[in-house]
């Protein structure tokens, strides 16, 4: 695992919009003015067809004004396409580079190999990546690039994988267990692997990637169908408004017929170019024109995290999650247990028991032994010996069946064994060797589990002595830092989180009271973890977890987001529908994180984008019928100069308010965690109240400078 | 506004305050599935002869999709029956003053109007219309077509409270339980009250009797008290006189006024409780309450206020509008003297914030923008309080679409009492909102287009213009009342408004039942702090905010063209 520290991103931020990724994307934002692909986008469709019908009129019956009007229809549609080209742009770099990492890889395929067979007695032959099929065997030496995902099925070897994880920290690869998994694309460092191909070429981790960083299949979410139907709603509404408009107009126009035609309404009606402009303002444009940048930049952040998630419907309901399922080990604790303290019985020094608890872990590997012997050194100054120092020494290692280590040192033609493991175990062994077991080794032992630790039992038997225990060391498992603080924040969110672990109930309840995690599964199977998920869709809630061996699949598939680790198995990948690069399972909370803000920034434009049309009404209408109705003009709130600086103001407005959003599409609306009310009135009054005034204020300024244009004041 | 008027206003909120969550409480046990209901002594056999008459099996419940076809092909039956019956009054009993057949297309919009719970008129009904057409036909439908938008709300109360279910109970058992123990006895209630206060209630033909001036004139008869009960309870408004409400016979005095005007209000205010706890949450239906009381209460104000200025014209010349003893004071053209401009406004907002559309005064007169208030109130939506049950689902219908918004505001996919809000609802949901302005702006539009239909009005220019609006917004929300100024009863009015009606009717009964039977599918999900609370004065405020901009944006042009420009011409 590359990164354990916790993380305290209070914005998920996607970067800074430059300027010259605006005039880059032009192009882009120019083909897609192709009517065969914008009218997926309906609500922009209805804006081109409006522009083209406007540009005939101009063309028939040229007037600065209709040009002016035309111009800016036909620049809304191109800003609404440059949002989208930004918003893709920024994937396709990153799609480069990935393409550039499969590119051009030769295989080295075996012929006929089996598990065990030694792979130099087998025929090779070099073929290109794009021709490995799923089953072929190759191998992968020191310095090559692997040419496609599969399982390692011999070998161990240090991996590059930072063509994909960015991460340059090589991370080791090796067949058997939770750990076999390789990704096309990787670069292998040292030693030699043979690698089972588990994928297709062309459906890869790697090609995946690049399809998701560029948007290539990017498939509407359900929030954003939902959203679509409402904005074409609204259109439709809008439509109808303007379209009986016409009629009415004609009306008060034969009523009023002494009053002075206009260029916005004359024996005929409302104008075509007016009418269109009337109703570009009011359709939801801005919303239209972001919603598409607003998903991609959504997948572009989670991609910046390095998470990849195989369908937006995912991160969507990541935002939805309420029970977050947590494994102990390595997401709420340190990976391991640590030894925090020795305890002799009485009558021994502790130092003699540090001694022998020392003794005995030299050759323990494991991360537990290695904190015993940090822990001697630390309070007792017991430096560490080496094993080859003490030829005398000879190890015992631990077993499953014993369910104890240590050592028999053979010192002055005596030999003293020195034993530690499980309480139980070792004091049978105390026992087993003559020995009798002090009282207080048992309550010890007791005060130690109810804490919610380990305790380890440390023996010695020096030759035709009884055995006798000397102590026990207390084990535990170490919260990381900020963990309480991240499980506040999800509490505050609504999101229930829940630590599953393989502990007794006793040890999981000191270490779910120690992080702050609301509830916990003990004595966890991957079966349990299974049925609590059930368990929680049964109730209509939504769970999130990380997972990362084949036993967490069936779970990672059942869950509603389910995330595996990159250093997973193929078999969870595969479960999952995220895959988290850094293999951190802290990464789900911002996750959590990111679905929430997607959400968030569609419903703040949408109420922004609803709110401007009250400014538009009131600058319009006055302006249409200020002639036929003069007493109208009351409602010109904004004293705009003229009927046709004010309807230009409001079509330049609706238009430069696009490109004014783009950054916030892109990078996404400001998130706190908290409750839903307190977010609600904030973004309520901000995008709410904000998408109210901000139009009186623009079109009032754009006003002022437009009324000098020759043409157009009245 | 005068302290009478404050009065007047604050003893019809007290009483709606006092009686609104009792009846919504009886109600909640009529559709609810526990069983139990007072009066089951009473009721019960009744109830189960009818089931037995109509082989009703009363245990079967419905999916949507029957539970819609029973609603049509009950409407469709109530119309052909209503058609044919104003077509053959003349050969059929109690018919004292030998009406003749009905005109088609008078007979077609009155059928479609009275089955449609609209009760717009295009025909005065002492000059038109039988006894037996009267109270075996409109009579009938008030009761009935009041309780079909009662039984289509409990279906789609229930699927909201139900979980993991594919059905929404059985449209025949919540009709015959509407009919027999809500509209009936409460109707009997209110007639004796309307009775003791002097409404007639007789068999009578004409009386022509001698006046003080010498003139001869006639006087008509008909059991009125018990058509009036029901036309204020069922939210049906159609009058037995021409002059509805504002005739001494349907409404005799400030007290009767009162009576009736609460007596619009009260069924669809209740279900608001009703629903509340229907759903096992009180508090919902307290906020959908409160929404509803606040649109009402401000509409109501404003009516009385604008009403109550009188006009500013009269201002100008020197006359005193004010209250005094000699004058109700205020505007006082079109309005009854017994009631006065307040009593006349509330009444204007109170039938027009629910689908009743009588009146008792003539919105025609009202001041510019005090007649723009009963059209803006319609187009509303009618949801405050609304027709029985329409109204209320008119108002979960625009909650549906606040907490879609809201929803997406606080990150999280929009759910309402725990059922997600996803993108088959929202079809269903912008269904029903289109269906209403498509129908009020489109025929609007046509008509003024047309000379035959400008002809019509009573007035030229922007106050004509109102006139038609008013017309198709009354038709399209299923009001009823009439701005009366226009000339309805021609073959254009009559089949266009006509048309606006069916459609504003099951354009939104269909797409209500279909998001019934969507949600009761659904699973809830359990509430946390990410959920937002729909039962704050923060997403009280919201709906408010969403139902105030779906209309403005949506009528103000035309607004702007008629009452508006009207006032601002003054």
């Amino acid at each position: 695992m590359t990164s354990m520290s916790v993380q305290q991103p209070r914005r998920i931020g996607g970067g800074l919009l430059d300027p010259k990724q605006l005039w880059r994307s032009t192009p882009d934002a120019l083909r897609k003015l192709n009517p065969a692909t914008l009218w997926r986008n309906p609500v922009m469709f209805i804006v081109e067809v409006g522009a083209a019908f406007t540009t005939v009129l101009a063309i028939v019956d040229p007037t600065v004004f209709g040009w002016l009007i035309t111009v800016w229809l036909w620049l809304t549609v191109v800003f609404a396409n440059l949002a989208e080209a930004v918003a893709e742009g920024r994937g396709k770099a990153q799609a480069e580079t990935l393409r550039r990492a499969k590119q051009g890889t030769v295989a080295r395929r075996l012929h006929g190999w089996t598990e065990g067979a030694d792979p130099a007695a087998y025929g090779e032959e070099s073929v290109p990546a794009t021709e490995l099929r799923q089953g072929d065997i190759v191998v992968v030496e020191a310095g090559e690039t692997i040419p496609g995902d599969g399982d390692i099925v011999e070998g161990i070897a240090s991996v590059d994988e930072s063509a994909i994880t960015g991460e340059s920290a090589p991370v080791i690869r090796e067949s058997g267990g939770d750990r076999s998994a390789v990704t096309g694309g990787t670069r292998v460092l040292s030693d030699r692997i043979v690698v089972r191909i588990t994928r297709r070429p062309g459906e890869s981790f790697i090609d995946r990637m690049i399809a998701l960083v560029e948007g290539a299949n990017r498939q509407k979410t359900p929030n954003e169908i939902a959203l679509n139907i409402l904005l074409a709603a609204l259109t439709i509404i809008f439509l109808l408004a303007v379209v009986t408009l016409q009629p009415m107009a004609m009306y008060a126009k034969a009523y009023q017929a002494a009053a002075p035609d206009t260029a916005a309404l004359n024996q005929d009606g409302v104008t075509g170019i007016v009418l269109v402009a009337l109703l570009v303002c009011l359709i939801p444009t801005t919303i239209g024109a972001l919603l598409s940048a607003i998903g991609i930049a959504g997948m572009d952040r989670l991609v910046q995290r390095n998470v990849l998630a195989t369908s937006g419907r995912a991160v969507e309901a990541a935002g939805d999650v309420n029970t977050l399922l947590l494994d102990k080990t390595g997401t709420i604790t340190l990976g391991n247990r640590q030894a925090t303290e020795f305890l002799p019985i009485a009558g021994i020094p502790a130092a003699e028991l540090a001694d022998a608890a020392q003794l005995s872990s030299l050759a323990d590997d494991t991360p537990e032994g290695r904190s015993i012997v940090v822990l001697a050194k630390n309070l007792y100054q017991l430096r560490a010996r080496e094993e080859g120092v003490m030829p005398q020494a000879s190890f015992v290692p631990f077993s499953a069946q014993t369910r104890m280590s240590g050592v028999d040192i053979a010192e002055n033609g005596t030999t003293r064994r020195i034993r530690k493991g499980a309480a139980s175990a070792v004091l049978r062994w105390v026992r087993d060797n003559g020995g009798r077991a002090a009282d207080d080794v048992g309550s010890t032992v007791d005060g130690i589990s109810s804490t919610g630790g380990t305790p380890l039992v440390v023996a010695e038997q020096l030759e035709g002595q009884p055995a006798r225990a000397l102590g026990v060391i207390h084990l535990k498992d170490v919260v990381k830092r900020g963990m309480r603080q991240r499980f506040d924040e999800m509490r505050r969110m609504g999101i229930r989180t829940v630590m599953i672990t393989g502990d007794n109930p006793l040890t999981a309840k000191a270490i779910a009271d120690e992080a702050g995690v609301d509830d916990f599964l003990a004595e966890a199977e991957p079966e349990h973890k299974l049925a609590l998920i059930r368990r929680e869709q049964e109730g209509g809630r939504l769970v999130a977890m990380t997972g990362d061996g084949t036993n967490d699949a069936p779970a990672l598939a059942q869950a509603d987001v389910g995330v595996a680790m990159n250093t997973g198995t193929t078999a969870a990948k595969e479960a999952g529908n995220m895959v988290d690069l850094d293999s951190d399972p802290t990464k789900l909370i911002q996750i959590v994180e990111i679905g929430k803000q997607l959400l968030i920034t569609r419903g703040a434009l949408t109420t922004f984008s609803i709110a401007n049309d009250i400014a538009k009404y009131f600058a319009i209408i006055p302006a249409m019928f200020g002639d036929v109705y003069p007493r109208l003009d009351r409602l010109n709130v904004m004293r705009l100069e003229s009927p046709t600086s004010a309807i230009l103001s409001a079509v330049i407005f609706n238009a430069l308010v696009i490109i004014a959003l783009i950054p916030l599409a892109l990078r996404g609306v400001r998130y706190r965690p908290g409750g839903a009310a307190s977010l609600l009135t904030r973004n309520l009054w901000i995008y709410g109240l904000g998408g109210i005034i901000a139009p009186f204020i623009g079109i009032k300024i754009l006003d002022l400078v437009v009324r000098f244009i020759p043409g157009i004041s009245g | 506004m005068s302290s009478a008027s404050w009065l007047q206003f604050a003893v019809l909120i007290g009483l709606l305050l006092v009686t609104a969550p009792l009846l919504g409480r009886y109600m909640a046990k009529v559709y609810g599935d526990d069983g139990k209901v007072p009066g089951d002594r009473v009721f019960l056999p009744v109830e189960r002869l009818i089931y037995r008459l109509c082989r009703v099996s009363p245990h079967t419940e419905q999916r949507w999709t029957v539970y819609a076809f029973a609603v049509l092909g009950f409407s469709l039956f109530s119309f052909l029956l209503l058609y044919a019956m104003q077509r053959m009054q003349q050969w059929l009993p109690l018919n004292p003053t030998d009406m003749p057949a009905v005109t088609d297309h008078i007979a077609f919009n009155a059928a479609v109007s009275f089955m449609t719970n609209t009760n717009w008129q295009s025909y005065s009904g002492e000059l038109t219309m039988s006894h037996l057409t009267q109270m075996t036909g409109l009579t009938v439908q008030n009761f009935v077509s009041a309780s079909v938008g009662m039984c289509v709300m409990a279906a789609l109360i229930r699927g909201l409270a139900r979980r993991r279910a594919s059905t929404l109970g059985n449209f025949w058992v919540d009709l015959t339980r509407t009919v027999v123990r809500i509209m009936l006895p409460l109707s009997f209630l209110v007639a004796i009250v309307l009775v003791s206060q002097g409404v007639i209630q007789n068999f009578n033909g004409h009386t022509a009797v001698t006046t003080v001036e010498g003139a001869t004139q006639l006087i008509p008869g008909g059991p009125a008290a018990s058509q009036i009960a029901i036309k204020q309870l069922g939210t049906n408004g159609g009058g037995f006189f021409n002059m509805n409400s504002a005739h001494p016979f349907e409404n005799s005095s400030p007290f009767n006024n009162l009576v009736e005007n609460w007596a619009i209000l009260i069924i669809p205010s209740a279900l608001a409780f009703t629903f509340g706890r229907m759903v096992g949450d009180k508090r919902q239906g307290r906020a959908v309450f409160a929404i509803m009381a606040i649109i009402w209460a401000v509409m109501s104000l404003a009516a009385m206020g604008l009403e109550g200025n009188g006009n500013p014209q009269l201002d100008d010349i020197g006359a005193t509008q004010a209250v005094t003893a000699e004058q109700s004071g205020g505007n006082m053209e079109g309005k009854e003297v017994r009631f006065g401009s307040a009593a006349s406004g509330l009444w204007a907002a109170s039938t027009t914030g629910t689908s009743n559309g009588s009146v008792n005064s003539m919105h025609d007169s009202f001041t510019p923008l005090g007649g723009m208030i009963p059209m803006l109130h319609m187009k509303l939506g009618e949801v405050s309080p609304g027709g029985t049950g329409v109204g209320l689902n008119g108002m979960l219908i625009m909650i549906i679409l606040s907490v879609f918004i809201a929803g997406l505001m606080v990150g999280r996919t929009p759910e309402y009492l725990g059922k997600k809000i996803e993108a088959p609802e929202m079809k269903l949901v912008v269904l029903y909102i289109l269906a209403m302005p498509l129908v009020v702006l489109g025929f609007t539009a046509a008509s003024v287009l047309m000379d035959s239909a400008v002809a019509s009005q009573n007035n030229p220019g922007a106050h004509g213009f109102s006139e038609i609006l008013y017309a198709f917004t009354s038709g399209g929300n299923n009001n009823g009342s009439a701005f009366a100024g226009i000339t309805a009863s021609t073959w254009w009015y009559d089949t266009t408004i006509g048309l606006a009606m069916l459609i504003g009717r099951f354009f939104l009964i269909i797409p209500v039942l279909a998001i019934a039977g969507s949600l009761a599918r659904k699973q809830p999900a359990p509430a946390t702090v990410g959920t937002f609370p729909t039962h704050t004065p923060l997403f009280a405020s919201l709906v408010l905010g969403v139902v105030a901009i779906v209309a403005g944006l949506t009528f103000f042009p035309a607004l702007a063209l008629g009452p508006i420009v009207e006032y601002l011409s003054l």
